[in-house]
């Protein structure tokens, strides 16, 4: 199947099998290893991507289904190469991460919430990333990562 | 997990997605968000050879006014649901409901059509839509039909559709200034509802609907007679597990689900009111 996707504002044309999941069609043919693979059946949101703007699993989502579409994966959230996003940002001065392995989905999970919903509360936050797990549990710092990249007082 | 290999087609209308499933006969499957179904494909408990692709068919998505009632495009996404304006105001139990499906990644890709013409009875939206009354327009190579709710679910993960029909739009009465309560209980984020209940006044009669306690969502017709009868809702609800035919699984003993089903209703009738 020929596929035509715009991905970090690059467009490709790539020739897939129908039952690609966009999750290996963005780190096997691009590249972008960036998105993690977790659970594999659409709960841990390892591998969240922004699907227009939207976050999804890309885990349960088919490479075809992006046809036309504009998907950002956390390659693409920096404004330049040694820039950080202001979220990513935030998680770093926040220590919203450990081992790192859910990071990449709750950043875009996270962007995708303020998107949304630009001055969550504390409980907004906890639910809107209902859909990323965190082995480590480091959840209480990924929540304040988000609540200071909105703006709010953490301290 | 991958896929097993199937061929996709792309429909650009509705009548263009029957005439594909009518080609392709019952090996075929209707794709929208694919939330219900690429998990199954994943698995292989489903393995259709070929994908219909209707997410592209525009003119499915919408919420539109339509006097007494609601219509809701099958494709109308449950992110849609849940932030619409008409709904919060004219049917506020189903914008609640969808913003209690899944997470939001789920809820930015799962549709109103999808979850319904799944038909898992432990999902929100099919009970929602039950307690709610209401119909559903499937087209089909002879044309539109309209179901009722009542008669739409028809056993575990079937309905009234046939193979060769397309839901297309679900209609729901509006019901402005109703009370209406949704208990959903689960043990993790994002799970499905170990047992749930949907309860809404209209026209002054209580309907209610319940999540995972049969092979189908049900209306729970012992609590309304109940509370038709003048039962208050602690006496109506001790009547919440009478006629179901709770499942078991990892999560709960058909027992437990009854505990529940009668705790979540008094729980529901007192959040919202009801008598």
């Amino acid at each position: 199947m020929e596929l035509s996707v715009t991905v970090n504002g690059t467009g490709h044309v790539s020739e897939v099998e129908a039952r690609t999941l966009l999750v290996y069609y963005l780190r096997d043919e691009l590249g972008l290893t960036g998105t993690n693979v977790g659970c594999d059946t659409s709960s841990c949101g390892a591998c969240t991507v922004h699907v227009n703007g939207e976050s999804v699993k890309s885990c349960t989502m088919l490479a075809v289904q992006a046809d036309g579409q504009e998907v950002t994966t956390i390659e693409g959230l920096a404004p330049s190469s040694d820039e950080l996003h202001p979220m990513q940002e935030s998680f770093q001065n926040n220590h919203g991460l450990q081992c790192g392995y859910c990071t990449p989905g709750m950043v875009m999970a996270a962007c995708s919430l303020l998107d949304e919903n630009p001055a969550p509360t504390e409980d907004e936050v906890r639910e809107g990333l209902e859909g990323n797990l965190c082995r480590c549990t480091g959840y209480h710092n990924i929540v304040k990562a988000v609540l200071a990249c909105s703006g709010q007082d953490v301290s | 997990m991958i896929p097993a290999a199937f061929d996709y087609k792309k429909a650009g209308s509705s009548e263009e997605a029957v005439a594909l499933i009518v080609e392709h006969g019952d090996e075929a499957k209707f794709l929208a968000g694919g939330h219900s179904l690429i998990p199954m494909m994943k698995l292989r408990l489903a393995v259709p050879s070929v994908l219909v692709d209707i997410a592209g068919v525009e003119d499915l998505s919408y919420i539109d006014d339509r006097g007494d009632h609601i219509a809701i495009g099958a494709l109308t996404k449950h992110r849609s649901l849940e932030t619409s304006d008409l709904l919060i105001a004219e049917c506020p139990l189903l914008a609640h409901v969808a913003s209690k499906v899944g997470d939001p990644q789920v809820r930015h890709r799962g549709t109103l059509g999808g979850s319904l013409a799944h038909s898992d009875p432990a999902s929100d939206l099919p009970a929602a839509i039950l307690a709610l009354g209401g119909s559903l327009v499937a087209e089909g190579p002879n044309g539109q039909r309209e179901i009722g709710v009542a008669d739409f679910f028809t056993g575990y993960f079937e309905s009234a559709l046939s193979d060769d029909e397309m839901l297309t739009e679900v209609r729901v009465p509006k019901a402005p200034g109703a009370s209406w309560s949704y208990q959903k209980f689960n043990r993790r984020a994002q799970d499905w509802a170990i047992v749930g209940v949907a309860a809404v006044e209209v026209q002054g009669a209580a309907q209610i609907a319940l999540v995972n306690m049969g092979s189908t969502p049900l209306r729970a017709e012992a609590v309304e007679a109940a509370l038709a009868g003048g039962a208050s809702a602690v006496e109506a609800a001790e009547a919440a597990a009478d006629g179901t035919d709770a499942p078991t699984d990892l999560n709960a003993s058909p027992e437990y689900r009854d505990h529940l089903a009668r705790v979540l209703t008094k729980r529901a009738l007192e959040a919202s009111g009801i008598s």
